[in-house]
Formats: C-alpha cells, structure tokens, sequence
C-alpha cells in the first residue's frame, strides 16, 4: 500500500515539473518572456553602406547561397522572407533591412526552425558572416 | 525520472548549423544559375514569367525592381511502383488476418514551388538568373510525406534552356 503511494506521489510529481516549465500555448502570441533587448542585438546588425537595393540584394543572393527560396521580397518595405528545408523541417526566415542613419542600413533577421524560434547567436553570426562577404562589407554589432 | 527528462530533452531539434554555408555551394551555383547576354533585367524576368508559365505555374510573388519571382503548382504525385507495393503489403496483411492501411500513406499530391531571382552583374553587362525549386509531397492522408530541394541538374538544364529560347524569342520579336 505505501509502495503504492510512493509511486504516485512520484507520477503526480513527474506531471507537475513537466507542466510547470512549459508556458501557456497563449503565451506564445506574443513571446514577450524572452529577453528582447539580447535577442533584438543577437539579429540586427549594421553595414556601412546607405545602398538599400543592392544591399536587398545580397540578402536575397546569400539566403540562396544558404539554400533558401526566397519567397517574398518588398523593395519599399524592405522585406525578404525565404524557407529551407533541413531534415524533413521547415526553416523559415525574415529579413529586414531598413535605414539607420544616411549612411548606415540596419539589418534584422529572425528565424524559426520546425515549431522553434531560433534565439542563438550562433545560426545568426553565421548568416550575417555570409552577408558581409556577399556584399563586401563589415557586419557591425549594435548596442 | 532521468528518463522522462531524457525523454523531454530528445525532442528539442539542434538548429546550430542551419544557417552555416553549406559545403558545395559553388556547385549549387553553377547548376542553378545562368548569365544571359543583356544589360535589361525586365526583359529577363518577364521571360522567366512566361517560361514558368508555360511549364503551368501560378505567380505567386513579383518584385521588379528586386528582381524576384515567385512560382507554384499542385500536381499528382503518385509513384505506381509506390502503390503497388502498398497494395500488396494490404493484401498480405488481410490474408494473414490483420488489417493494415498502407495504401493511405503513399505520395498523392506535391505542391512544388519555385524562385528566380535576376541581378545584374557587377560590370553591368549581363543579367544572371538563380532559379530553386522547392517540393512538399502529401500522402492519400493528406499528411506531409516528404519536404525536398530539388538538386537534380537535370531539371534546371532543362529550365534554362525553356528560358533562353524564351528570350531569344522575346528580343527577336515574332
């Protein structure tokens, strides 16, 4: 009998510590728990260059060298949107370029892999690598 | 208990790699792109429309002045030898006394989707076309069965040889 409740204890203990780290399914709309302000300097960088379209451009060639479709692209909003496929999931990945300064363009990128955000540096840095190679320029870090 | 986090853990998917150039990527290159001998990349990119019209895509997404078309098509997926050999797994089953759905879970459908991007070259003599083409095959469940970027040279060969007769048509104004 006290074995028995032993073990149940440990059951109903096991749900809980499952349940209790996992946030609501709402709370996912707006993701607001992470640390945005980290996240925000993990994805944006900034490029010397006030060249808007051929800065677009770089990111539509890289994302392809990357093994993306670009599946969407908006000049004045300055927008690309492309989608991979990695073992059977998908990656999807936004990029927005948009204007610092006169002579800087910010870049930010997020992306998501399966039914995940990706908030590493490290997928990041390596985009970002790529792209200042595509465009011959330093990829700058942002505070 | 270890194993219930061991358990939890092994879903999450790794994605440090994914955004890492892949190697072999010139290669890609070299198969999924072609310069053309022009300095107007309109007259490209409405070639490249017609091509993918004529091979029965849908546009879905068209930005000029980026040089980015958008294309996709849904079309029958089925693989006979596929279906044969589901429907004998079925009939083996029954005969044996069990049931078994095997048939449900062959290819039915694929939506294929495809992207050109056109840039000017840096002399600014020539447009280059990048063309990749995407496909999701669904089962008879309608679930997702397979997700594929198409390698295969054979079929971008085959695209750009449509889009350079295209063009040849065009400047030549029949």
């Amino acid at each position: 009998m006290r074995r028995i409740k032993i073990k149940f204890l440990l059951a109903t203990l096991a749900v809980f510590l499952i349940s209790g780290c996992a946030t609501t399914a709402e709370e996912r709309i707006l993701d607001l728990n992470e640390n945005q302000l980290k996240l925000r300097s993990i994805q944006t960088r900034a490029f010397d260059t006030s060249d808007k379209e051929k800065m677009m451009r770089s990111v539509m060639a890289t994302l392809q060298d990357l093994d993306f479709v670009v599946n969407k692209a908006d000049y004045d909003l300055g927008i690309v949107t492309g989608s991979k496929f990695v073992q059977n999931q998908v990656l999807k990945m936004t990029v927005i370029v948009r204007e610092k300064d006169k002579n800087q363009l910010l870049i930010r990128a997020n992306a998501q892999y399966g039914i995940k955000a990706i908030n590493s540096p490290e997928p990041y840095q390596d985009f970002f690598d790529a792209l200042s190679k595509s465009i011959f320029l330093t990829a700058q870090q942002i505070d | 208990m270890c194993a219930l986090f061991i358990f939890n853990s092994g879903c999450v998917a790794t994605s440090t790699n994914v955004l890492r150039t892949p190697e072999g990527n010139l290669q890609a290159r070299q198969i999924e792109m072609r310069q053309f001998d022009t300095k107007d990349e309109v007259r490209v990119l409405s070639a490249t429309a017609a091509v993918l019209q004529d091979m029965g895509f849908t546009l879905n997404e068209v930005e000029k002045k980026l040089g980015l078309i958008v294309g996709s098509k849904e079309r029958d997926a089925t693989v006979p030898g596929q279906v044969a050999m589901a429907a004998f797994v079925d009939i083996l089953a029954a005969a044996g006394g069990s049931s078994s759905n095997a048939m449900a879970t062959v290819d039915a459908v694929q939506t294929i989707m495809v992207s050109c991007v056109t840039r000017i070259n840096l002399e600014g003599n020539k447009v280059a076309v990048r063309v990749t083409f995407q496909r999701v095959v669904f089962n008879r469940m309608n679930q997702v069965s397979r997700l594929e970027t198409i390698k295969d040279p054979k079929i971008y060969e085959g695209f750009f040889e449509k889009l350079s007769k295209s063009i040849f048509l065009e400047a030549d104004k029949i």
